[in-house]
């Protein structure tokens, strides 16, 4: 049963990364990404990690990609016209970087067959919000707080980039 | 039970997707997304590891790289809005004013 939901799981994450990449129209490519994301979520909960479940499923899918989107819809972005309509050596190239990388890493994994055959009993009581959470408030409280820091210095330096008032070479202010 | 070889192989395949997409798209916002998805398959790899182990360290440090890819996606993107409002456009080819 939970391999016949991983093959299928598995399937449909690959087919929407590619499809992701593939895709000309901006809007699809994200609507891609989330399908991605979601049976990425599946995939965390058959390893027993309920709480990255829901999280990824709440931060990625949701709160992340809502930005993807408002941003695509902001800047009104035109598909790429000319993507994939030729040859180009550019993308031979690309292929070739990516089967290469695949090779290191798959030849790093087959390495070491027959590792670690099953998910640890352990597991069970290990991915709940109660342990994780337990966790987390007590021996990494410090780096808990420190993130907390990260994601205000990044919405404050993200206001600060995007803001609207730009000063132009030609000294005229908008 | 499934090894957990086939997770560490899936997690490649996303990788290698997210890889060809970062070297072969010029728009930045799908460039972008092909990073969030290079790292989505490395929190794969890591949850893995960590359930396979019963360790919840590896848990933790999935829980902090999502906080990271998320400030990572806001700044990325205020980037991609002051790009667009001095070119009028997200290609990144067109981006060359630093190119040698």
């Amino acid at each position: 049963m939970i391999t016949y939901a991983f093959v299928l799981l598995a399937i449909l994450a690959i087919a929407s990364a590619i499809a992701m990449v593939m895709n000309k129209n901006t809007v699809n490519s994200a609507l891609f990404l989330v399908l991605n994301m979601l049976s990425l979520a599946g995939l965390y909960l058959l390893l027993q990690a309920q709480f990255l479940a829901v999280i990824q499923i709440l931060v990625y899918a949701g709160a992340i990609m809502v930005l993807f989107l408002f941003v695509i819809m902001l800047l009104n972005v035109d598909d790429e016209a000319q993507f994939l309509d030729k040859f180009r050596v550019k993308y031979f190239l690309a292929f070739l970087l990516g089967v290469v990388v695949f090779g290191q890493i798959i030849y790093t994994i087959g390495g070491v067959t027959d590792l670690l055959p099953e998910i640890s009993p352990e597991m069970e009581r290990v991915g709940t919000v109660e342990a994780v959470g337990d966790v987390l408030f007590t021996d990494y409280m410090l780096p808990f707080e420190m993130t907390a820091i990260l994601l205000t210095a990044a919405v404050v330096g993200a206001l600060m980039v995007a803001q609207y008032k730009i000063k132009r070479t030609d000294g005229i202010d908008e | 039970m499934i090894e957990i070889d086939w997770y560490l192989a899936l997690s490649a395949v996303l990788f290698t997707t997210g890889l060809i997409g970062v070297l072969v798209r010029r728009n930045a916002i799908v460039l972008f997304m092909c990073i969030e998805l290079m790292l989505n398959a490395v929190n794969l790899s890591l949850i893995s590891f960590a359930s396979y182990h019963g360790n919840t360290e590896g848990q933790i440090l999935v829980f902090f790289a999502l906080a990271v890819a998320a400030a990572e996606a806001v700044v990325g993107l205020a980037i991609i809005i002051a790009i667009f409002r001095n070119q009028l456009s997200v290609d990144i080819t067109r981006v060359n004013l630093l190119r040698w």
